[in-house]
């Protein structure tokens, strides 16, 4: 992991998704990226969903195959009207 | 406004089956245990009476209440003797008339005659009494042993102690021992030389008093008294308003002469406080009038130039032209703003309807993002609103008090008195805490169970908890089958049931013993009521959304929730911090806790403010300043909050606020984030303003104006004038129509108004149709979200970890002396009990590191350093410190770092691991930052027109 105080923005919002991941991570994994996506929808901005749909599917961001699940779930998703 | 005394029954009020007797021929029932004086009184018929108050149990020193009971002998003291069916008693005889005039001449023999030049000139009880008696002479003369030569004890900013005008009732030391609970009074000697003294014979300062002013509040006489009403005289009129510090909303008469506030007084009727107070508001209000408050609009283009005084008018078009500007250039969603949590709920709401309606987006948050933002998911998720499910006077029906994360005598001081008689009236008491806080063990309290985890396990110790109750079947099934949703229960009850949860699976993680686990756990299911009473330790971490449903998870399997004596009881920091989220400031939700993608709820407000609102959540302020250092957002308008210093990782939100093109700050004070603000907006205190505060209990209360805004304005109309400056056409002319607003909108709070306020003195939400007189416990015959839902709360450590570099982990915490950043509190005299944060070290981790008590100290995490002086006590566990953050100089929060729960980003401010060294003096980093904060702070001299 880099240095939390030193993250940019990408960094952090990846860390974000894993870390909602981990703790809805006692229901299995296929439910557990539904609740992270779920919890993205409700609470994160356009922008930040915008950032992270735009990751799930770079190469080069670090990110676990749950994340990227979650991200391009994100960008499956209709908006909220 | 006019002065009068609230009317004093001599003794406490009772609850029984209705007496009937009665008193100088007049017939009066009242509850069976009444007191004689009480029921007079209640009458208004004045027993004369001295060591008699009705704050304090009887105690029949004084004399001066005897009476005359048909059919019994002699002459019993009124407050001591209850009443009695068909009881027919006299108040007022030649007989009683004389014994009365014997024992004032015996208190005036010794008391200095200075009445006219005396402080308490006109608002005495002695005074008053001697004139009922009809004292004229005293036969034993002036020249006899007395104690007029006491020297007074002015060792206390706020009231001096005259042993001189001390009659020895006692009403000081009960005051002390039952209402407050501290027991740092007592009568010292006997007989004659009998007198009143603070601890061990110490000065108060120096004593263990806490400065609530219980005792000065008793005193029938000038002995303790205000060092205000000595130096202002005595007031001559008052208006109740409710306190602007801490969550517990207590209630005082704001007494004044003229325009000037000469005390606060605890409001006897008030059902938060019920007549108590703490230092802050009882004598911390002295910052509204301090020298350095702004009372001028200044703005200035850069934050290294010079701030420049303007009217206005020019700062209110400013601010309008700048936020325009930034969301034609950047895009609507480049401007957002902050909520505060010390203003009114009126004021709130429009700040966040300045943001949805006038901004056109949801980029609205508030301090509860970094306190209690958990507790609204959690308590949500679990029990379908956020908020606690107890008024505070349910305290004295619980038998068990579960203290998880939380100070209360340190952060909620006035309802840590209440919490403390109901323990020591045979409560038991579990603390689970870091921490030995001072209610493990303090003068006829000890808890049952201290149980001291190590930070950041409070899911792991509350799992454990959970595995005892229904390991040992100790579970309400009956509650749970009815009440909770089964398939949840059982999924949860399988989770917590595994061995991995056992207490002794994770002893070693949490340090605390399996054994006294268990037996915390047994105890709070099968003690009785059991209440839960939580803070900042449990919200403050990586998972405190998992810790706030770990908690309710615990609470609903004992059948803990929907009853008197019981519950989920977030102890709210802020004074209106409850009340800033029901008004809608975080940027998923509207106002009553409805999230922006319903369409419903958003059709309700569009309609009626005119214009379509975003249904897509805004940022948090963390993520505001991540878009900030993005070039993505670039405008703010902060009301009463102090970011730069309240918030993790200092060097996070300065860089944050320094890519900003306009940060707009509205306070009273230049406080730390104005340091990169290009406006200020001078703001109004709570005396300056009409409206309400909602407090920890859901109680809605009304705040009222005692003086005019030393700035011009109160906040609410300042937000209307940079409201309509942005093109709205807001028209409200009192905080009332605001009220009126919410209430047409919210459906929790669909029967509140300012005239029911002012008929009924307070209200708990929800009130509306369905619950016509408030609701003062929550989820009675069924939780608002229906079943009560268990959720399965694992266990994941947080990220941020100990090692050979950071060894050790911080917690921080406040004072009781001390309010949040202390912008408030370092502008009164309670400097004098905490002039600086310390750094609470054991002693076995001072000694490895070469520290002595008192050394300057370098504190050191990733994230960055500070120094401040070291406190070395065994109150701290080994490899745990522990510091305040309420001082600039320090900034414990260059030291936090930006990691956060999971759910909410409230910053995980309770664990930071770090490292302890000697130090020399100030970091290079505070010395920069004090020559910045110097420079920010400069006001350009204005020349005098010609």
């Amino acid at each position: 992991m880099s240095d939390h105080a030193m993250m940019s923005t990408d960094e952090r919002l990846a860390y974000m998704a894993e870390h909602i991941l981990r703790n809805f991570a006692t229901r299995g994994e296929d439910e557990a990226i539904e609740a992270t996506a779920e919890h993205i929808g409700l609470y994160w901005d356009p922008s930040m969903k915008a950032r992270a749909t735009a990751m799930a599917d770079e190469p080069g961001v670090p990110l676990s195959e749950a994340a990227r699940a979650v991200f391009r779930r994100l960008g499956e998703e209709q908006p909220l009207t | 406004m006019t002065f009068t005394r609230e009317k004093d029954f001599g003794t406490p009020a009772k609850h029984g089956e209705t007496v009937s007797l009665t008193i100088d021929g007049q017939p009066v029932s009242v509850p069976a245990g009444t007191s004689i004086m009480r029921a007079a009184a209640m009458v208004d018929t004045a027993i004369p009476k001295l060591c008699a108050t009705d704050s304090l149990e009887s105690f029949g020193s004084c004399r001066l209440c005897l009476v005359e009971i048909e059919g019994r002998k002699g002459y019993p003291a009124s407050c001591t003797t209850p009443v009695a069916p068909e009881m027919v008693v006299r108040t007022e005889t030649d007989k009683l008339r004389k014994l009365r005039r014997g024992v004032m001449e015996l208190y005036i023999s010794d008391h200095p005659l200075d009445c006219l030049t005396c402080s308490a000139n006109g608002d005495c009880e002695l005074q008053d009494q001697a004139g009922a008696v009809g004292l004229r002479d005293v036969r034993f003369g002036y020249e006899g042993a007395n104690h007029l030569e006491g020297c007074k004890d002015e060792s206390n900013p706020y009231f001096t102690f005259d042993p001189a005008k001390c009659i020895v009732c006692s009403r000081c030391v009960r005051a002390c021992d039952d209402v407050q609970g501290t027991l740092a009074l007592t009568v010292d000697g006997r007989g004659f030389a009998s007198k009143i003294a603070a601890s061990q014979g110490e000065d108060f300062l120096s004593s263990e008093c806490v400065s609530c002013g219980a005792c000065v509040q008793a005193c029938p006489t000038s002995a303790l008294i205000e060092n205000t009403v000595i130096d202002k005289g005595t007031p001559d009129k008052s208006v109740v308003t409710t306190c602007a510090y801490c969550g517990v909303g207590c209630t005082f008469r704001a007494e004044m002469r003229g325009e000037d506030l000469v005390r606060m007084v605890p409001w006897k009727e008030g059902k938060a406080n019920h007549g108590h107070s703490c230092v802050k508001g009882r004598f911390a209000w002295g910052y509204a009038q301090h020298r350095d408050r702004i009372l001028n609009p200044m703005v200035r283009t850069s934050v290294d130039e010079p701030w420049r005084e303007v009217s206005w008018e020019e700062a209110i078009t400013h601010v309008a032209s700048e936020f325009r500007r930034i969301q034609s250039s950047y895009g609507t969603r480049a401007i957002g703003g902050i909520t505060s949590s010390r203003c009114t709920n009126e004021e709130t709401f429009l700040v966040q309807k300045l943001i949805r309606q006038g901004f056109g987006n949801n980029n609205v948050d508030t301090c509860a993002r970094v306190c209690h933002s958990p507790t609204g998911y959690g308590l949500k998720t679990t029990f379908g609103t956020s908020a606690g499910t107890q008024d505070f006077d349910s305290v004295e029906q619980a038998d068990v008090i579960l203290v998880i994360g939380a100070n209360p005598t340190d952060g909620h001081p006035v309802f840590a008195s209440r919490m403390k008689r109901r323990l020591r009236e045979g409560a038991r008491l579990i603390v689970v805490d870091p921490r030995r806080i001072d209610l493990v063990r303090s003068p006829h309290i000890e808890a049952a169970y201290h149980l001291p985890l190590q930070p950041g396990t409070n899911v792991a110790l509350l799992t454990a908890m959970a595995h005892v109750i229904v390991t040992e079947g100790l579970v309400d099934e009956a509650y749970v089958r009815e009440r909770c949703d089964g398939e949840a229960y059982a999924e949860w009850a399988a989770f917590v049931s595994e061995p991995a949860r056992s207490p002794e699976a994770i002893e070693e993680l949490t340090g605390v013993p399996a054994a006294d686990l268990r037996a915390a756990a047994r105890l709070y299911a099968t003690g009785g009521n059991g209440a839960i009473y939580y803070g900042l330790g449990v919200t403050e971490h990586s998972q405190g959304s998992s810790t706030v449903m770990a908690i309710a998870n615990l609470a609903m399997a004992t059948g803990n929730v929907g009853k008197p004596g019981t519950g989920v009881n977030p102890l709210r920091g802020q004074n209106n911090v409850q009340g800033s989220c029901d008004m809608g400031s975080f940027p998923h939700e509207l106002p009553g806790y409805r999230h922006v993608s319903d369409n419903a709820t958003r059709a309700l407000f569009e309609a009626d403010w005119g214009v379509t609102l975003d249904a897509q959540p805004g940022l948090r302020i963390n993520n505001m300043l991540d878009a900030a250092t993005d070039g993505t957002f670039k405008g703010i308008f902060i009301q009463g909050e102090d970011i730069l210093q309240s918030d993790p990782n200092t060097k996070h939100v300065a860089a944050g606020l320094a890519a900003m093109e306009c940060v707009v700050v509205q306070d009273l004070f230049l406080n730390e984030t104005a340091n990169y603000a290009h406006v200020f907006l001078p703001g109004s205190t709570f005396l300056e303003k009409d409206g309400t505060f909602t407090n920890a209990e859901r109680r809605i209360q009304m705040v009222r104006k005692v003086m005019e805004p030393k700035n011009g304005y109160a906040d609410w109309e300042v937000v209307q004038l940079v409201a309509n400056a942005m093109g709205l056409r807001w028209t409200y002319t009192h905080p009332s129509q605001i009220m009126d607003e919410i209430a047409r909108l919210t459906p929790t709070f669909a029967g509140v108004s300012f005239d029911v306020l002012e008929e009924r003195g307070s209200v708990q939400w929800p009130m509306n149709a369905a619950a016509p007189e408030g609701t003062p416990t929550m989820h009675l015959d069924q939780f608002v979200r229906g079943k009560g839902l268990f959720v399965v709360t694992d266990y994941v450590p947080t990220d941020e970890r100990t090692g050979p570099r950071f060894p050790l982990l911080l917690t921080t915490g406040r004072i009781l002396s001390q309010y949040n950043v202390g912008a408030q509190t370092r502008r009164t005299e309670n400097g004098a009990w905490h002039a600086e944060d310390r750094l609470e070290i054991h002693p076995h981790d001072a000694e490895n590191r070469g520290i002595r008590d008192g050394d300057w100290v370098a504190l050191r995490s990733r994230a960055g350093e500070t120094t401040l002086r070291a406190l070395i006590t065994d109150r701290v566990a080994p490899g745990v410190v522990y510091t305040t953050f309420h001082h600039p100089d320090t900034q414990a929060n260059v030291i936090t770092t930006d990691f956060s729960d999971w759910a909410t980003n409230c910053p995980e401010y309770k664990v930071t691991a770090v490292q302890v060294m000697p130090s020399n003096g100030p970091s290079d980093w505070q010395t920069r930052y004090r020559e910045q904060s110097d420079r920010s702070r400069r006001i350009a001299t204005v020349e005098p027109a010609e």
